[in-house]
């Protein structure tokens, strides 16, 4: 052994110690290991979920307005590792900062619009209410707007850019991070990608936290499909579609499957059993369902093909990692679900 | 239900063919064929111009001739008839369309054809269908695209050509081998901007092309009068602010910020094809684009947002000066008065001295580079800062991972060295990272064993030490499944890398004893889990190589990495102070020990002389410290090692092979016909040795005509013995003179 290697006095707790089984008080990493594996260990089976909870978890101190500017507009979806030494005490001081990384990245002419005006102010707010349990930190709002050049017309400032950070039931999660850090694993953005880039820059040079584009597969498109046309809408605002991509050249072949919603959920009741609660099998079945009616009429295998996007009432994602959120009493449980998705790709 | 069906395809697939890789349209070798065939047709068909000959010659030469006819058509061809009731012309287009979707066009190709399509010898449907199919190969030369240009002045093709054209050369940009030529050309394409329908593309064009001495006065001005006249278009805003970007002074408008798209993608035409010739520009595999249908081509691809390396730059952390004001700790507080930066870490000695007050680094991940820091990881007491290398380490593994993305070539590079600097950092720590343990579970199962193979199996036999059981599943049963069905050196570098890996794991626990020792008493229990799960790993690539072996029919090759493995276990006990000693299977023992290879035996010699003296020093110390380790050396090791003993020297020394307590019955023997088997395996016919016996005698009696082994007795036995010793069989040299008694020389 060389040389350099750990002096022997000290106890050793470095990057891999591993303390022993049964130990008491195992370390962050070593519990985060564990999770790891309890991951890795059922990914190929998944535990059943519970159906998105019809009444709204949002706690009474919510902004109403706050909430309803999160719908009805497309999000791209990022996994976010926890941040380090964030604090809620300190977003007036990070907006300066931004605007302040954000004003001197434009000048160093990396953006393509030489010139442009930098008038533009970083906000940073938290979104109270926002979350599952009460163990969940507060989601936290980013914008850069537009300052208006003259000082008198402060009454119009553009919105340039949202970003926000959530964690709704992000128990497993939260459970392996010590108190340094701040678990918001799921990252929700839209705008200009560069502003993305650059806000996502300065949060990992702060927070030193890492961004990843969050992907959703068609697996876990199933599983929206199911779990939302399980929800109970009051009126049904948009067709329950699918739409499947044929993997062929030049153009990729697309079809569109649109079902009328209640349909849909007819179909899903008569494969549902456990109220409250979806299985693997249940979602399946429900697929196979779907693609066996549309084979009958059109005698093509859907199972063949990749699903990319599936729209409901409630949300539409497409495997890109976009969302839109459309209706207000579940956008708790989609939160819920994609939390999970983005702890488990950080894991 | 009613299910509606939309079936959206906005270009039907007519170029099915386009995928089915067979030939590369080399130039070199065109031209040689096309005087070939020449010559040919000349001789067998006289001045017939359509060749159809060649029916012994296979497809590919087929459609390489086909190829050159067609070229040689369009280069000089006759084209007196009417070109739309043409069926020559459109046999040609066809064959020349598939070539060019399937291979490219060499610059030859591009040159004649550019020539073709925009001297208006025919109409704009055939002009725009060449257009469409000019893909090259690799590169377009310069020279053909000034030539095209010129046509353009000459007013010969119509509008739509020309913006097919425009469009042709922003798709094809990059593949251009050089520009300065087209660069003079500037003022001409500058004045086309004049051209209403044209404007869009050529600004996109100019847009590709503009340098900084282009930008002059009067042509802001035009663009200026442009915009005025037709408005603010996204694509002349997007000429304009490069031109501001080049020269700020010149233009003193401000112009609004826009994050649009500046330019229609008007390459999407060819963007399957350009696709592949990227590929085939970076020189790696031909083969054809793939269509996937997994999981692997959903990813959405993130720009980098910092651009220039995976891992973070070095820099210092601000939250102490910034934000720690209210919540500050008391060892922020006593460190507070001279916080050593980072950056300025140049030294160990430097180190030493600060590394109470040393201000860690803004993003975790940049100790990788930094072997100072390194050194401060190693024996720092601070969880998060390893949960925050932990962390960015994960994501960015699992981002990076190159088979998770499709077509993606360059990144494989990247990723590659990326894990070398892991490695490398994991080699200078001496211990491997969580989160590369981590990687594997996810990743292992979906690995093809071929990508980043050495990277791939290094991070393997740098797994921190665990609970062999319980990573299995994740790792080691993977593992076995690739293993299986991999080639003989794949098979190999596994076995390697276990080695490694059990060295790394010994190395680890040696170390953690010392320590244990001194600080608790429950040593016993901790331990003899850890030894359990050495065992298992050691029992785990046992049975890997025993099964290995039987596939690969015994391969010397491979039996030396198996053995190589079990040099390191045989020493165990006496290399690392750990209780262990584990015997190699039945299966391995014997099959080296009836090699016809003379390293192969020496080897196992010499790891059954470690064997003997890790055995004796454990036993010794029994006696000594009345302590007896359950675990480990049961009477049945002993046991075991004796039956391997008596084997050996049954069939080296004694001539006595397989007798009471051996794993063969004496029966096998009989069934086989080698009934003579007892006499034949000694140090002098033991196939591995029978060479040596032949040049020992031969050496030492030149003059006899017959050799006579059997008369390798007595004193010649021991001048023998010598000889072997002085050829290098150092192995079986200690392991005859610990395990066997002199005076029993036969």
């Amino acid at each position: 052994m060389d040389s350099y290697h750990t002096p022997q006095s000290i106890p050793r707790r470095s990057a891999s110690s591993r303390p022993k089984e049964h130990c008491l008080g195992a370390t962050p990493l070593q519990r985060r290991l564990e999770s790891v594996r309890k991951q890795a260990s059922r990914a190929p089976a998944s535990p059943p979920r519970r159906v998105p909870q019809r009444r709204s978890q949002l706690r009474e101190d919510v902004d109403p307005q706050k909430v309803a500017f999160l719908l009805h507009k497309q999000w791209t979806l990022y996994s976010l590792t926890p941040l380090y030494k964030f604090s809620y005490t300190n977003l007036k001081e990070y907006s300066k900062l931004l605007s302040a990384f954000i004003a001197a990245e434009k000048q160093k002419g990396l953006a393509v619009e030489v010139g442009a005006d930098l008038n533009i102010r970083v906000s940073f707010s938290a979104l109270r209410g926002v979350k599952g349990t009460h163990r969940d930190p507060d989601a936290v709002l980013v914008q850069i707007l537009s300052k208006s050049p003259l000082p008198s017309e402060s009454g119009e400032v553009k919105v340039l850019w949202t970003g926000w950070f959530c964690c709704v039931f992000g128990d497993s999660l939260l459970e392996t991070v010590p108190e340094d850090f701040t678990c918001l694993p799921l990252f929700l953005a839209s705008g200009a990608e560069t502003s993305t880039a650059l806000v996502g820059t300065w949060f990992q040079k702060t927070f030193d936290c890492s961004f990843s584009p969050l992907a959703i597969n068609a697996f876990n498109l199933s599983w929206m499909a199911a779990m939302w046309t399980a929800c109970q809408v009051d009126r049904y605002v948009a067709t329950t579609e699918f739409l499947w991509s044929v993997p062929c050249s030049p153009q990729s072949l697309d079809i569109s499957y649109a079902i009328h919603p209640e349909d849909a959920k007819a179909l899903w009741d008569s494969v549902h059993r456990a109220p409250g609660e979806v299985t693997q099998e249940e979602v399946d079945l429900f697929m196979e369902c779907l693609c066996s009616h549309f084979h009958r009429h059109f005698k093509i295998h859907l199972s063949a093909t990749r699903l990319v996007r599936v729209s409901t009432s409630v949300a539409s994602a497409h495997t890109d990692g976009k969302i839109k959120i459309l209706c207000h009493k579940y956008l708790i449980g989609v939160l819920a679900y994609l939390t999970e998705l983005a702890i488990f790709q950080i894991e | 239900m009613s299910p509606q069906k939309r079936v959206k395809n906005s270009q039907t697939p007519k170029r099915t063919s386009r995928h089915s890789n067979s030939y590369q349209s080399n130039l070199l070798a065109w031209k040689l064929k096309e005087n070939l065939s020449n010559s040919k047709s000349i001789s067998k068909h006289g001045q017939n111009s359509t060749v159809e000959d060649s029916e012994h010659a296979d497809a590919d030469e087929l459609a390489r001739d086909a190829l050159q006819i067609a070229m040689r058509y369009f280069d000089k061809g006759p084209f007196n008839t009417p070109w739309n009731k043409d069926k020559t012309l459109e046999k040609h287009l066809k064959t020349v369309e598939n070539v060019a979707w399937k291979n490219g066009l060499a610059p030859e190709g591009i040159d004649i054809l550019l020539n073709v399509a925009l001297s208006g010898k025919f109409g704009s449907a055939v002009n725009s269908q060449i257009l469409r199919c000019m893909i090259p190969a690799t590169l377009i030369s310069e020279d053909s695209v000034v030539k095209a240009v010129s046509w353009l002045c000459a007013g010969k093709c119509c509008g739509s050509t020309k913006i097919l054209f425009y469009r042709w050369l922003v798709a094809m940009f990059d593949f251009i081998d050089r520009k300065e030529k087209i660069n003079l050309l500037y003022g001409f394409f500058f004045a086309s901007l004049q051209d209403d329908a044209l404007c869009p593309y050529v600004c996109h064009f100019l847009y590709l092309l503009t340098k900084k001495e282009n930008v002059k006065p009067f042509r802001v001005r035009k663009l200026l009068d442009l915009q005025v006249k037709m408005g603010m278009q996204p694509y002349l805003h997007a000429l304009l602010s490069l031109y501001k970007f080049f020269v700020p002074t010149l233009i003193s408008i401000s112009l609004p910020i826009k994050k649009k798209i500046y330019f229609k993608n008007s390459e999407n035409l060819w963007k399957t094809a350009l696709v592949a010739v990227r590929q085939r520009n970076q020189g790696l595999s031909p083969e054809p684009l793939k269509l996937m249908l997994g999981p692997a081509n959903v990813r959405p691809g993130k720009r980098k947002w910092n651009s220039h390396s995976l891992i973070p730059v070095l820099s210092s952390s601000s939250h102490s000066k910034e934000y720690g004001k209210e919540g500050m700790s008391l060892s922020d507080y006593l460190c507070s008065n001279t916080p050593f930066p980072v950056e300025q870490l140049k030294s160990f000695l430097q180190l030493l001295q600060n590394i109470h007050c040393l201000e860690l680094p803004s993003q975790m991940g940049a100790v990788l580079n930094n072997s100072l820091l390194l050194h401060y990881i190693n024996c720092v007491r601070d969880e998060s800062v390893l949960l925050r290398l932990y962390h960015w380490l994960n994501q960015t593994l699992q981002e990076e991972c190159i088979w998770y993305k499709v077509n993606n070539y360059e990144c494989g590079k990247e990723f590659t060295s990326f894990l070398d600097t892991i490695i490398k950092a994991e080699c200078f720590l001496q211990e491997g990272f969580y989160s590369c343990e981590a990687f594997l579970y996810k990743s292992l199962p979906l690995w093809d064993g071929f990508c980043c193979r050495t990277q791939f199996l290094q991070l393997v036999s740098w797994i921190p030490f665990t609970s062999f059981s319980e990573v299995k599943p994740f790792i080691f049963d993977c593992l076995a499944q690739l293993f299986f069905t991999s080639t003989i050196y794949f098979k190999c570098s596994v076995l390697e890398n276990l080695k490694e890996l059990l060295q790394n794991w010994l190395l680890w626990l040696s170390m953690d004893i010392h320590m244990k020792n001194v600080m608790d008493n429950s040593l016993e229990t901790t331990l003899s889990g850890s030894m359990k799960s050495v065992f298992e790993l050691i029992h785990y690539v046992g049975w890997l190589s025993t099964n290995a072996l039987r596939l690969e029919s015994n391969s010397t090759f491979l039996l030396h990495f198996v053995l190589d493995f079990y040099e390191k276990v045989c020493d165990i006990y006496i290399n690392y102070n750990l209780p262990l000693v584990v015997l190699f299977p039945p299966g391995i023992f014997y099959l080296a020990l009836l090699s016809v290879d003379s390293s192969i035996l020496n080897q196992l010699c010499y790891i059954m002389h470690r064997y003997r003296n890790n055995l004796t020093a454990a036993k010794k110390n029994e006696l000594v410290l009345k302590i007896k380790s359950e675990f480990i050396f049961s009477s049945k090791t002993y046991q075991e090692y004796n039956h391997y003993l008596t084997a050996m020297v049954g069939c080296l020394w004694t001539s006595k092979p397989f007798q009471k307590g051996s794993y063969f019955d004496p029966e096998v023997f009989k069934k086989i016909g080698v009934a003579k088997y007892k006499t034949s395996l000694n140090l002098v016919h033991h196939p591995a040795l029978l060479s040596y016996a032949i040049s020992f005698l031969l050496k030492e009696w030149t003059e006899e005509r017959t050799v006579n082994l059997s008369s390798i007795r007595g004193k010649k036995w021991n001048g023998y013995l010598d000889y072997l010793f002085s050829e290098g069989l150092q192995g079986l040299k200690h392991f005859i003179q610990s395990s066997i008694c002199h005076s029993s020389v036969p």
